[in-house]
Protein backbone atom coordinates (compact mmCIF):
# COMPACT_ATOMS: atom_id res chain seq x y z
CA UNK A 1 0.00 0.00 0.00
CA UNK A 2 1.05 3.81 -0.99
CA UNK A 3 2.61 5.18 2.28
CA UNK A 4 1.86 8.34 3.54
CA UNK A 5 5.38 10.62 3.65
CA UNK A 6 6.98 12.26 6.51
CA UNK A 7 9.27 14.96 5.15
CA UNK A 8 11.99 17.00 7.08
CA UNK A 9 12.47 20.50 6.32
CA UNK A 10 15.47 22.33 6.52
CA UNK A 11 15.47 25.72 6.81
CA UNK A 12 18.83 27.18 5.62
CA UNK A 13 20.37 30.83 5.63
CA UNK A 14 24.15 31.61 3.94
CA UNK A 15 24.70 27.95 4.73
CA UNK A 16 23.76 27.37 7.98
CA UNK A 17 20.04 25.57 8.87
CA UNK A 18 18.28 28.71 10.86
CA UNK A 19 14.93 27.96 12.63
CA UNK A 20 14.01 24.84 14.71
CA UNK A 21 17.68 24.86 16.31
CA UNK A 22 18.49 25.55 19.74
CA UNK A 23 21.64 27.29 19.45
CA UNK A 24 22.10 28.39 15.73
CA UNK A 25 25.21 30.01 16.60
CA UNK A 26 27.02 26.85 17.58
CA UNK A 27 25.72 25.14 14.20
CA UNK A 28 28.46 25.39 11.42
CA UNK A 29 28.42 25.84 7.95
CA UNK A 30 28.34 21.99 7.62
CA UNK A 31 25.33 21.18 9.21
CA UNK A 32 22.40 21.11 6.09
CA UNK A 33 24.47 18.19 4.99
CA UNK A 34 24.53 16.09 8.31
CA UNK A 35 21.51 17.41 9.75
CA UNK A 36 19.66 15.96 6.29
CA UNK A 37 21.82 12.91 6.40
CA UNK A 38 20.69 12.22 9.96
CA UNK A 39 17.04 12.80 9.14
CA UNK A 40 17.45 10.62 6.42
CA UNK A 41 18.78 7.92 8.57
CA UNK A 42 16.20 8.18 11.46
CA UNK A 43 13.57 7.36 8.87
CA UNK A 44 12.29 10.34 6.85
CA UNK A 45 11.12 9.53 3.75
CA UNK A 46 12.53 12.90 2.37
CA UNK A 47 13.99 15.78 2.97
CA UNK A 48 13.08 19.82 1.67
CA UNK A 49 15.58 22.27 2.51
CA UNK A 50 14.44 25.82 2.20
CA UNK A 51 16.61 28.66 1.19
CA UNK A 52 15.73 31.95 3.01
CA UNK A 53 19.04 33.77 1.82
CA UNK A 54 17.77 36.91 -0.85
CA UNK A 55 21.03 37.92 -1.66
CA UNK A 56 22.59 37.29 -5.38
CA UNK A 57 25.85 36.15 -3.31
CA UNK A 58 24.35 33.89 -1.33
CA UNK A 59 23.31 31.50 -4.65
CA UNK A 60 26.51 30.01 -5.15
CA UNK A 61 26.81 29.34 -1.35
CA UNK A 62 23.52 27.20 -1.29
CA UNK A 63 24.58 25.51 -4.28
CA UNK A 64 27.39 24.20 -2.14
CA UNK A 65 25.48 23.95 0.02
CA UNK A 66 22.96 21.42 -1.94
CA UNK A 67 26.05 19.92 -3.42
CA UNK A 68 27.56 19.01 0.16
CA UNK A 69 23.79 17.83 1.12
CA UNK A 70 23.03 15.66 -1.65
CA UNK A 71 25.91 13.58 -1.80
CA UNK A 72 24.99 11.17 0.59
CA UNK A 73 21.51 11.57 0.58
CA UNK A 74 19.51 8.85 -0.90
CA UNK A 75 15.81 9.65 -0.58
CA UNK A 76 14.15 12.48 -2.44
CA UNK A 77 15.79 15.91 -2.08
CA UNK A 78 13.59 18.80 -2.50
CA UNK A 79 15.26 22.49 -3.05
CA UNK A 80 13.49 25.41 -2.48
CA UNK A 81 14.16 29.22 -2.13
CA UNK A 82 14.72 31.91 -4.34
CA UNK A 83 14.46 30.01 -7.82
CA UNK A 84 13.10 32.52 -10.30
CA UNK A 85 14.11 30.75 -13.37
CA UNK A 86 14.16 27.60 -15.03
CA UNK A 87 18.42 28.42 -15.14
CA UNK A 88 17.68 28.66 -11.54
CA UNK A 89 16.06 25.09 -11.28
CA UNK A 90 19.00 23.96 -13.82
CA UNK A 91 21.48 24.80 -11.14
CA UNK A 92 19.82 23.14 -8.14
CA UNK A 93 19.03 20.26 -10.16
CA UNK A 94 22.82 19.98 -11.78
CA UNK A 95 23.49 20.42 -7.95
CA UNK A 96 22.16 17.13 -7.19
CA UNK A 97 18.20 18.25 -6.19
CA UNK A 98 15.25 15.84 -7.62
CA UNK A 99 12.50 18.06 -7.01
CA UNK A 100 12.74 22.12 -6.82
CA UNK A 101 10.05 24.00 -4.80
CA UNK A 102 8.81 27.41 -6.39
CA UNK A 103 6.08 29.71 -4.83
CA UNK A 104 6.28 33.58 -5.46
CA UNK A 105 7.82 33.08 -8.99
CA UNK A 106 5.73 30.86 -10.16
CA UNK A 107 2.86 33.44 -9.20
CA UNK A 108 4.66 36.23 -11.16
CA UNK A 109 5.95 34.04 -13.67
CA UNK A 110 2.88 31.02 -13.50
CA UNK A 111 4.87 29.43 -17.09
CA UNK A 112 7.79 28.88 -15.39
CA UNK A 113 5.87 25.98 -13.71
CA UNK A 114 5.38 24.18 -17.55
CA UNK A 115 8.75 25.05 -18.60
CA UNK A 116 10.63 23.44 -15.90
CA UNK A 117 8.10 20.88 -16.18
CA UNK A 118 9.20 20.02 -19.46
CA UNK A 119 12.89 20.07 -18.95
CA UNK A 120 13.03 18.11 -15.75
CA UNK A 121 9.76 16.41 -15.82
CA UNK A 122 6.51 17.58 -13.71
CA UNK A 123 7.56 15.35 -10.76
CA UNK A 124 10.47 17.56 -10.34
CA UNK A 125 8.24 20.54 -9.64
CA UNK A 126 6.53 21.68 -6.57
CA UNK A 127 4.25 24.43 -6.21
CA UNK A 128 4.48 25.67 -2.92
CA UNK A 129 1.57 27.92 -1.07
CA UNK A 130 1.83 30.07 1.72
CA UNK A 131 -2.29 30.52 2.42
CA UNK A 132 -4.06 32.31 5.43
CA UNK A 133 -7.83 32.10 6.15
CA UNK A 134 -9.96 34.64 5.11
CA UNK A 135 -12.04 35.72 8.41
CA UNK A 136 -15.87 34.61 8.11
CA UNK A 137 -15.24 33.42 4.99
CA UNK A 138 -15.53 29.92 3.22
CA UNK A 139 -12.50 27.93 3.42
CA UNK A 140 -12.28 28.13 -0.57
CA UNK A 141 -11.35 31.72 0.05
CA UNK A 142 -8.53 31.28 1.92
CA UNK A 143 -5.44 33.90 0.65
CA UNK A 144 -2.15 32.93 -1.02
CA UNK A 145 0.79 35.21 0.00
CA UNK A 146 3.88 35.65 -1.56
CA UNK A 147 7.66 37.24 0.04
CA UNK A 148 7.68 34.20 2.22
CA UNK A 149 4.16 35.60 3.88
CA UNK A 150 4.94 39.02 4.01
CA UNK A 151 3.16 39.98 1.11
CA UNK A 152 -1.16 38.90 0.02
CA UNK A 153 -2.29 38.84 -3.05
CA UNK A 154 -5.52 38.13 -5.03
CA UNK A 155 -4.87 34.58 -5.32
CA UNK A 156 -7.25 31.81 -3.50
CA UNK A 157 -5.16 28.88 -2.26
CA UNK A 158 -7.66 26.60 -3.66
CA UNK A 159 -7.98 27.63 -7.59
CA UNK A 160 -4.17 28.75 -7.35
CA UNK A 161 -3.76 24.80 -6.63
CA UNK A 162 -6.01 23.91 -9.80
CA UNK A 163 -4.41 25.93 -11.69
CA UNK A 164 -1.14 25.09 -10.90
CA UNK A 165 -1.72 21.44 -11.30
CA UNK A 166 -2.87 22.13 -14.93
CA UNK A 167 0.06 23.97 -15.52
CA UNK A 168 2.13 20.93 -15.05
CA UNK A 169 3.52 20.84 -11.01
CA UNK A 170 4.03 17.67 -9.79
CA UNK A 171 3.16 18.35 -6.29
CA UNK A 172 1.74 20.97 -3.65
CA UNK A 173 3.25 22.35 -0.72
CA UNK A 174 0.43 23.54 1.40
CA UNK A 175 1.37 26.00 4.57
CA UNK A 176 -0.90 27.03 6.88
CA UNK A 177 0.22 30.62 8.01
CA UNK A 178 -2.46 30.44 10.30
CA UNK A 179 -0.57 27.92 11.82
CA UNK A 180 2.48 27.85 11.52
CA UNK A 181 5.03 27.71 14.04
CA UNK A 182 2.33 26.93 16.54
CA UNK A 183 2.79 23.51 17.15
CA UNK A 184 -0.91 23.24 18.10
CA UNK A 185 -1.48 21.10 14.47
CA UNK A 186 -2.17 21.57 11.15
CA UNK A 187 -4.91 23.19 9.51
CA UNK A 188 -6.80 20.31 8.51
CA UNK A 189 -9.68 21.57 6.72
CA UNK A 190 -7.66 24.08 4.43
CA UNK A 191 -5.18 20.96 3.26
CA UNK A 192 -8.39 18.75 2.69
CA UNK A 193 -9.97 21.10 0.50
CA UNK A 194 -6.61 21.58 -1.41
CA UNK A 195 -5.89 17.98 -1.72
CA UNK A 196 -9.42 17.37 -2.67
CA UNK A 197 -9.30 19.70 -5.19
CA UNK A 198 -6.13 18.61 -7.30
CA UNK A 199 -5.51 14.86 -8.20
CA UNK A 200 -1.70 15.61 -7.11
CA UNK A 201 -0.41 15.33 -3.72
CA UNK A 202 -0.44 17.81 -1.25
CA UNK A 203 2.08 18.34 1.28
CA UNK A 204 0.78 19.76 4.33
CA UNK A 205 2.86 21.71 6.42
CA UNK A 206 2.80 24.45 9.38
CA UNK A 207 1.57 23.76 13.10
CA UNK A 208 3.34 20.11 13.50
CA UNK A 209 3.31 19.65 16.99
CA UNK A 210 2.28 16.04 18.44
CA UNK A 211 2.36 12.83 16.78
CA UNK A 212 -1.69 12.68 17.15
CA UNK A 213 -1.25 15.89 14.59
CA UNK A 214 0.19 13.96 11.89
CA UNK A 215 -2.71 11.61 12.51
CA UNK A 216 -5.34 13.67 11.92
CA UNK A 217 -3.80 15.55 8.79
CA UNK A 218 -3.37 12.13 6.82
CA UNK A 219 -6.79 10.95 8.19
CA UNK A 220 -9.28 14.16 8.19
CA UNK A 221 -6.73 16.83 6.14
CA UNK A 222 -6.80 14.00 3.19
CA UNK A 223 -2.79 15.23 3.37
CA UNK A 224 -0.54 12.29 1.14
CA UNK A 225 2.74 13.85 2.96
CA UNK A 226 3.30 15.76 6.02
CA UNK A 227 6.45 18.50 6.41
CA UNK A 228 7.68 19.31 9.81
CA UNK A 229 11.06 21.08 10.93
CA UNK A 230 11.18 21.61 14.42
CA UNK A 231 10.13 18.76 15.98
CA UNK A 232 12.52 17.12 14.75
CA UNK A 233 15.54 19.56 15.03
CA UNK A 234 14.31 20.07 18.70
CA UNK A 235 15.08 16.06 19.32
CA UNK A 236 11.09 16.17 20.57
CA UNK A 237 10.69 12.66 17.87
CA UNK A 238 12.58 11.15 15.32
CA UNK A 239 10.55 10.65 12.16
CA UNK A 240 11.47 6.81 12.84
CA UNK A 241 9.13 7.13 16.26
CA UNK A 242 6.67 9.25 15.11
CA UNK A 243 6.27 6.70 12.02
CA UNK A 244 6.22 3.94 14.90
CA UNK A 245 3.28 6.02 16.79
CA UNK A 246 1.55 7.11 13.01
CA UNK A 247 1.48 2.76 12.66
CA UNK A 248 0.09 2.26 15.71
CA UNK A 249 -2.93 4.71 15.05
CA UNK A 250 -3.72 2.68 11.57
CA UNK A 251 -1.67 5.16 9.61
CA UNK A 252 0.35 3.20 6.61
CA UNK A 253 3.94 4.39 6.79
CA UNK A 254 7.31 2.96 5.74
CA UNK A 255 8.49 0.98 8.45
CA UNK A 256 10.76 -0.55 8.71
CA UNK A 257 13.34 2.09 8.01
CA UNK B 1 33.47 -1.98 -12.27
CA UNK B 2 32.47 0.70 -15.53
CA UNK B 3 29.62 1.80 -16.06
CA UNK B 4 27.82 3.49 -19.15
CA UNK B 5 24.64 6.16 -18.20
CA UNK B 6 22.89 6.92 -21.18
CA UNK B 7 21.78 10.40 -21.87
CA UNK B 8 18.88 11.13 -23.69
CA UNK B 9 18.16 15.06 -22.51
CA UNK B 10 14.85 12.99 -20.28
CA UNK B 11 15.44 14.85 -16.72
CA UNK B 12 17.82 15.34 -14.40
CA UNK B 13 20.89 12.56 -14.22
CA UNK B 14 22.87 13.87 -11.45
CA UNK B 15 20.83 11.67 -8.79
CA UNK B 16 22.13 7.91 -10.29
CA UNK B 17 25.27 9.33 -11.03
CA UNK B 18 25.86 10.19 -7.87
CA UNK B 19 24.45 6.96 -6.04
CA UNK B 20 26.38 4.71 -8.91
CA UNK B 21 29.61 6.32 -7.94
CA UNK B 22 28.71 6.10 -3.99
CA UNK B 23 28.72 2.27 -4.82
CA UNK B 24 31.91 2.27 -6.42
CA UNK B 25 30.85 2.69 -10.27
CA UNK B 26 32.81 4.42 -13.03
CA UNK B 27 30.38 6.09 -14.96
CA UNK B 28 30.54 7.42 -17.86
CA UNK B 29 27.82 9.47 -19.57
CA UNK B 30 27.54 9.55 -23.45
CA UNK B 31 24.77 9.93 -26.31
CA UNK B 32 26.76 8.23 -28.53
CA UNK B 33 26.17 4.81 -29.91
CA UNK B 34 29.91 4.48 -30.26
CA UNK B 35 30.35 4.38 -26.81
CA UNK B 36 27.29 2.76 -26.32
CA UNK B 37 28.82 -0.21 -28.29
CA UNK B 38 32.27 -0.57 -25.95
CA UNK B 39 30.12 -0.44 -22.68
CA UNK B 40 30.50 -3.04 -20.12
CA UNK B 41 27.33 -2.52 -18.19
CA UNK B 42 24.24 -0.08 -19.20
CA UNK B 43 21.93 2.16 -17.28
CA UNK B 44 19.32 3.77 -19.23
CA UNK B 45 17.40 6.26 -16.66
CA UNK B 46 14.76 8.81 -17.49
CA UNK B 47 11.95 10.61 -16.05
CA UNK B 48 9.58 12.69 -18.07
CA UNK B 49 7.56 11.47 -21.08
CA UNK B 50 7.80 8.99 -22.82
CA UNK B 51 8.12 10.75 -26.46
CA UNK B 52 11.55 11.98 -25.24
CA UNK B 53 12.78 8.35 -25.70
CA UNK B 54 12.42 9.52 -29.76
CA UNK B 55 16.04 11.05 -29.10
CA UNK B 56 17.57 7.37 -29.01
CA UNK B 57 15.85 6.24 -32.28
CA UNK B 58 17.30 9.71 -33.53
CA UNK B 59 21.01 9.07 -32.63
CA UNK B 60 21.34 5.41 -33.28
CA UNK B 61 21.40 4.25 -29.66
CA UNK B 62 18.29 2.57 -29.91
CA UNK B 63 20.13 -0.23 -32.38
CA UNK B 64 23.35 0.07 -30.23
CA UNK B 65 21.54 -1.04 -27.00
CA UNK B 66 19.88 -3.99 -28.95
CA UNK B 67 23.10 -5.56 -29.89
CA UNK B 68 24.90 -4.76 -26.50
CA UNK B 69 21.92 -6.90 -25.05
CA UNK B 70 21.97 -9.14 -28.07
CA UNK B 71 25.63 -9.79 -26.75
CA UNK B 72 24.92 -10.39 -22.41
CA UNK B 73 25.75 -6.73 -21.87
CA UNK B 74 24.54 -6.29 -18.55
CA UNK B 75 21.08 -3.59 -18.86
CA UNK B 76 19.21 -1.50 -16.46
CA UNK B 77 16.47 1.10 -17.40
CA UNK B 78 14.98 3.10 -14.49
CA UNK B 79 10.85 4.62 -14.87
CA UNK B 80 11.05 5.45 -18.39
CA UNK B 81 14.09 3.66 -18.95
CA UNK B 82 12.04 0.54 -17.47
CA UNK B 83 9.10 1.35 -19.98
CA UNK B 84 11.10 1.72 -22.88
CA UNK B 85 11.99 -1.90 -22.91
CA UNK B 86 8.37 -2.82 -23.66
CA UNK B 87 6.44 -2.26 -27.09
CA UNK B 88 5.61 1.22 -26.44
CA UNK B 89 3.58 3.51 -24.17
CA UNK B 90 -0.09 4.93 -24.39
CA UNK B 91 1.36 7.91 -23.26
CA UNK B 92 3.28 8.23 -27.08
CA UNK B 93 1.44 5.47 -29.17
CA UNK B 94 3.50 6.99 -32.44
CA UNK B 95 6.79 6.08 -30.33
CA UNK B 96 7.87 2.74 -30.20
CA UNK B 97 9.78 0.99 -27.36
CA UNK B 98 12.62 -1.76 -27.90
CA UNK B 99 10.11 -4.08 -27.63
CA UNK B 100 12.68 -6.53 -25.51
CA UNK B 101 8.85 -6.80 -23.93
CA UNK B 102 6.36 -7.51 -25.96
CA UNK B 103 3.68 -6.03 -24.02
CA UNK B 104 2.55 -1.85 -24.00
CA UNK B 105 2.53 0.38 -20.94
CA UNK B 106 -0.39 2.40 -19.87
CA UNK B 107 -1.60 4.85 -18.24
CA UNK B 108 -3.32 4.18 -14.33
CA UNK B 109 -7.00 3.79 -14.67
CA UNK B 110 -8.77 6.78 -14.13
CA UNK B 111 -10.11 6.18 -10.35
CA UNK B 112 -10.71 8.23 -7.19
CA UNK B 113 -7.00 7.43 -6.42
CA UNK B 114 -4.68 10.25 -7.47
CA UNK B 115 -2.03 9.56 -10.36
CA UNK B 116 0.86 10.08 -10.82
CA UNK B 117 1.32 7.57 -7.88
CA UNK B 118 3.94 9.06 -5.60
CA UNK B 119 5.50 8.09 -2.79
CA UNK B 120 7.11 5.17 -0.93
CA UNK B 121 5.40 1.63 -1.65
CA UNK B 122 6.13 -2.09 -1.28
CA UNK B 123 7.19 -4.45 -3.51
CA UNK B 124 6.31 -8.04 -3.64
CA UNK B 125 9.51 -9.84 -5.14
CA UNK B 126 9.59 -12.87 -7.40
CA UNK B 127 11.72 -15.57 -5.51
CA UNK B 128 14.13 -16.23 -8.63
CA UNK B 129 14.83 -12.58 -9.25
CA UNK B 130 18.68 -11.40 -9.80
CA UNK B 131 17.96 -7.76 -8.90
CA UNK B 132 16.41 -8.55 -5.51
CA UNK B 133 18.43 -11.11 -4.46
CA UNK B 134 18.80 -10.15 -0.54
CA UNK B 135 16.22 -7.54 -0.74
CA UNK B 136 13.29 -8.48 1.99
CA UNK B 137 9.89 -9.26 0.57
CA UNK B 138 7.97 -6.13 0.73
CA UNK B 139 10.40 -3.71 0.89
CA UNK B 140 9.99 -0.22 0.28
CA UNK B 141 10.74 1.73 -2.43
CA UNK B 142 10.17 5.48 -3.90
CA UNK B 143 8.21 5.34 -7.26
CA UNK B 144 7.05 8.88 -9.01
CA UNK B 145 5.46 8.15 -12.39
CA UNK B 146 1.74 8.14 -13.97
CA UNK B 147 2.01 5.05 -16.54
CA UNK B 148 2.80 1.52 -15.55
CA UNK B 149 3.60 -1.96 -17.25
CA UNK B 150 1.52 -5.20 -16.56
CA UNK B 151 2.19 -7.88 -15.00
CA UNK B 152 4.11 -10.95 -16.88
CA UNK B 153 5.82 -14.09 -16.90
CA UNK B 154 8.98 -11.69 -16.77
CA UNK B 155 7.73 -9.50 -13.74
CA UNK B 156 10.61 -9.55 -10.62
CA UNK B 157 8.31 -7.47 -8.33
CA UNK B 158 4.59 -5.99 -8.59
CA UNK B 159 3.52 -3.20 -6.79
CA UNK B 160 -0.72 -2.71 -5.84
CA UNK B 161 -1.82 1.04 -6.80
CA UNK B 162 -5.17 1.40 -8.24
CA UNK B 163 -4.37 -2.47 -9.30
CA UNK B 164 -0.94 -4.64 -9.14
CA UNK B 165 1.70 -3.15 -11.84
CA UNK B 166 5.25 -4.60 -12.86
CA UNK B 167 6.95 -2.64 -10.38
CA UNK B 168 10.35 -4.17 -12.00
CA UNK B 169 10.86 -6.33 -14.81
CA UNK B 170 14.16 -8.58 -15.97
CA UNK B 171 14.73 -11.57 -18.40
CA UNK B 172 18.25 -12.60 -19.06
CA UNK B 173 20.76 -10.08 -18.87
CA UNK B 174 17.30 -7.47 -18.87
CA UNK B 175 16.60 -5.95 -16.10
CA UNK B 176 13.77 -2.60 -15.48
CA UNK B 177 12.63 -0.80 -12.33
CA UNK B 178 9.53 1.51 -12.47
CA UNK B 179 10.71 3.05 -9.17
CA UNK B 180 14.03 5.33 -8.39
CA UNK B 181 16.24 2.72 -6.79
CA UNK B 182 18.78 5.85 -6.25
CA UNK B 183 15.95 7.25 -3.89
CA UNK B 184 15.30 4.39 -2.36
CA UNK B 185 17.82 4.16 0.51
CA UNK B 186 18.90 1.25 1.87
CA UNK B 187 16.80 -1.05 -0.39
CA UNK B 188 17.81 0.98 -3.63
CA UNK B 189 21.10 0.71 -2.96
CA UNK B 190 20.94 -3.24 -2.68
CA UNK B 191 19.33 -3.24 -5.81
CA UNK B 192 21.80 -1.38 -7.53
CA UNK B 193 24.61 -2.97 -5.89
CA UNK B 194 22.98 -6.78 -7.24
CA UNK B 195 23.14 -5.17 -11.02
CA UNK B 196 27.26 -3.84 -10.90
CA UNK B 197 27.60 -7.28 -9.17
CA UNK B 198 25.51 -9.07 -11.86
CA UNK B 199 27.62 -11.25 -14.37
CA UNK B 200 25.99 -12.49 -17.73
CA UNK B 201 28.06 -15.65 -17.57
CA UNK B 202 26.31 -16.52 -14.41
CA UNK B 203 22.59 -17.06 -16.06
Amino acid sequence: MITKRIIACLDVHAGRVVKGIQFVDLIDAGAPALLAERHALEGADEIVLLDITATHEGRQTLLDTVRRTALRLFVPFTVGGGIRSADDAAQVFDAGADKISINSAALADPNLITAIGNSFGAQAVVVAIDARREPNAPINQARVFVQGGRKPTERRAVEWAREAESRGAGEILLTSMDSDGTRTGFDCELTAAVSSAVRIPVIASGGAGTPAHFVDVFTRGRADAALAASIFHFGVSSARSLKQELARAGVSVRLPC
Amino acid sequence: MRVTVIDYKAGNLTSVLKTLTHLGAECEVTDDPVRVQKAERLVLPGVGHFAATKLLDDRGLTRAVREKIADGTPFLGICVGMQWLYAGSTEAPDQPGLAYFAEQCARFPNVSEKVPHVGWNSIRISPNSKLFAGVADNSFVYFTHSYKAPVTADTAATTDYIEPFAASVERNNVFGVQFHPEKSSDVGLKILSNFLAFNTEAI
